[in-house]
């Protein structure tokens, strides 16, 4: 097999686990399907906006939840934003941790809101790991003329 | 362009006017729908604007609502407003009411992370035409260009 024919495989057997583990749902197909000509890197472009967003809104959470005084209000819309833009990517099981989150939000809850937000941690870096291998592959086909 | 006497130049002036000429019939109605994405969140910013650019419209974005108010009152017109519902400095809620009491008619639609029946509803209040879970698919887009279409 080719080197274009190997990483057009690697691509799509890539994406399948991605799919498969839960850690993508069909809303990131959408994007991929929005990606034309017009804009060839449409998805990296939102996802390092998804990113970045991410990064501060994980800073954001850590220093509300360090406070004495815990504001769970502020903590829960740090979370909220999160959930919000890991569905717009269709980041499924960081949105599915950032609900288990919210509802410890609204029990008040550091403890577990301490706990929800190291799994949110875990899974963020883990997706973003994927994605990026995700991303280098397709760099790699384009580079090799595809 | 001279205009000679004649059956033939009079004939074509007035198929112009009765708009019956080929690629003429719809210079002087044809104008591309101009749709308003408001929302603070880029990434919803840019898979919308995205959505919409696959059809031949003229996008505008802002980033809360008061910006959304601004651009309607420093005369920019929109014949579909995408309204995200929480915004720093000024939400979609109040935003909506404001657009309403300013005088814009064309079709608002919310755009909410918040989809409870209920919260929906409380946003429908401001004076939305519809209110749909964001961010919105292809689909979607489509039928709210269609709806545009259709009251056009």
């Amino acid at each position: 097999m080719d080197v274009m024919s190997q990483l057009r495989r690697q691509l799509l057997e890539h994406t399948a686990f991605l799919r498969k583990e839960g850690f993508l749902d069909d809303q990131f197909e959408q994007l991929q399907k929005l990606q034309d000509e017009n804009s060839p890197d449409f998805v990296v472009e939102v996802v390092s906006i998804f990113f970045e967003d991410s990064e501060k809104l994980l800073n954001n959470m850590a220093k509300a939840l360090e406070q004495k005084i815990v504001d769970f209000k502020q903590v829960d819309a740090h979370v909220h934003q999160f959930k919000g833009s890991s569905a717009s990517i269709g980041a499924m099981r960081v949105k599915n941790v950032c609900i288990e989150f919210r509802n410890y939000c609204e029990a008040q809850n550091v403890e577990e809101c301490f706990r929800c937000m190291q799994k949110l941690q875990y899974e963020y870096v883990l997706l973003k790991n994927q994605l990026e291998y995700l991303f280098r592959v397709e760099q790699q086909i384009r580079a090799a003329g595809g | 362009m001279v205009f000679e006497k004649g059956a033939s130049s009079l004939k074509s002036v007035k198929a112009i006017e009765t708009g019956k000429v080929a690629g003429t019939n719809n210079l002087a109605t044809e104008r591309k729908f101009s749709v308003l994405v408001v929302d603070d969140d880029a990434i919803i910013r840019k898979i919308h604007s995205k959505l919409l650019s696959k059809f031949p419209v003229e996008i505008q974005v802002a980033v809360n609502g008061k910006e959304a108010v601004d651009l309607y009152r420093s005369g920019a017109f929109f014949d579909l407003v995408l309204m995200d519902m929480e915004m720093p400095i000024m939400n979609g809620f109040e935003a909506t009411k404001e657009l309403r009491a300013l005088g814009l008619k064309s079709l608002i639609v919310g755009v909410t992370a918040r989809s409870s029946d209920s919260e929906k509803k409380a946003f429908m209040e401001a004076g939305l035409n519809d209110c749909h879970a964001k961010p919105l698919t292809s689909e979607m887009v489509k039928s709210l260009l269609q709806e545009l279409n259709k009251n056009n």
